[in-house]
């Protein structure tokens, strides 16, 4: 008699068992963004060419090299991509805050991505055409805009996905760079 | 007519890959391999779906590598290795057993298991109580020995 009646229960505990699954991921994973795999590794073998006439290539040897004078920022951008657009003024205010910001422009037209800089201004040391997207997969990145944080020997120290807004930018990328000796 | 056969065409045709035209590769058996690897690969901008049926730009880009990976020599491990390096555990369609993974794993077999040992455990209680035969009485010892005897 006894077990008939736990097997009557069954199906409600399994329904338990399985609301409370989804409710503590629902409640406790808000944001949905992955790992990166390039934390405390070198930066990825990259070879692009500049976007502005007269300029090297954006390499990863010189990338290192520049981050051996101070901690810097690689950002992922596109003329296309609308949050890169929020993010925009951010780069500008740590740019004047003397803080060095490398880009990746991705699969982006060079005139789109010149007027895009000319009408918002244009924040970046170093501006390497990944035109194909393939720079962007040796990265990891899934989506623009994407930000690394490189430290001074030239390892990747922190990855944010999506637009930094005030509030990445108060609390994660300045203690941060501060903290690698910016 | 024509219309209709069409559209069951269509149908029969079921869902198809996102991969375009330009991408496929000349070699026919190399191509089966982009193509079983691009099933193993789960595109990391909508998440759901295998870099196979996905028509983001970074699904066809993986594609691309992966056909780029193959010409230059690679074995399937190796491409998959290659993507999985850059992008971690999620790439995979089939992620590796990991004590993180390991629930997602073997979870379905464990409830399995335990719903059917209990189905099991009932389902032997109910028959162990056995009715015992009850003896034939004297008069019906009597009928069976006549019927057997006009058989």
């Amino acid at each position: 008699m006894k077990s008939r009646w736990l097997l009557a229960a069954l199906p409600l505990l399994v329904l338990a068992v399985l609301l409370g699954y989804f409710a503590v991921s629902l409640l406790a994973g808000g944001d949905k963004v992955l790992p990166s795999t390039l934390i405390d590794r070198p930066v990825p073998p990259t070879d692009l060419p500049a976007l502005r006439a007269g300029e090297a290539a954006l390499t990863d040897a010189e990338i290192r090299a520049l981050a051996a004078q101070g901690p810097l920022l690689v950002n992922v951008f596109a003329s296309w991509c609308v949050p890169c657009r929020a993010e925009h003024p951010f780069l500008m205010d740590l740019k004047k805050q003397g803080v060095t910001i490398l880009a990746l422009n991705q699969r982006d037209k060079p005139e789109n991505a010149k007027a895009f800089l000319a009408a918002l201004g244009d924040p970046f040391a170093r501006i390497g055409m990944d035109s194909n997207g393939t720079a962007s997969i040796e990265w990891g990145v899934y989506g623009v805009p994407e930000t690394f944080v490189i430290d001074r020997a030239g390892k990747i120290r922190y990855r944010h996905v999506g637009a930094i807004d005030a509030e990445v930018l108060d609390k994660t990328l300045r203690p941060l760079l501060k903290s690698l000796g910016s | 007519m024509i219309r209709r056969l069409a559209l069951a065409l269509v149908l029969l045709a079921g869902p198809l890959a996102a991969l375009g035209p330009d991408e496929i590769l000349a070699d026919p058996a190399l191509e089966a391999r982009a193509r079983a690897l691009s099933r193993e690969l789960r595109c990391l901008v909508c998440q759901s779906e295998s870099i196979d049926d996905s028509n983001a730009d970074l699904a066809r880009d993986l594609r691309l590598l992966v056909r780029r990976r193959l010409l230059a020599g690679d074995s399937d491990a190796a491409v998959l290795a290659y993507i999985h390096e850059r992008y971690g555990d999620f790439v995979l369609m089939r992620p590796p057993v990991t004590d993180r993974t390991a629930l997602l794993w073997f979870g379905p077999f464990g409830l399995l298991a335990g719903v059917g040992g209990l189905l099991l455990i009932h389902a032997r209680r109910k028959t162990k109580t056995p009715v015992a035969p009850v003896p034939l009485t004297a008069a019906e010892r009597e009928q069976l020995r006549q019927l057997e005897k006009d058989a």
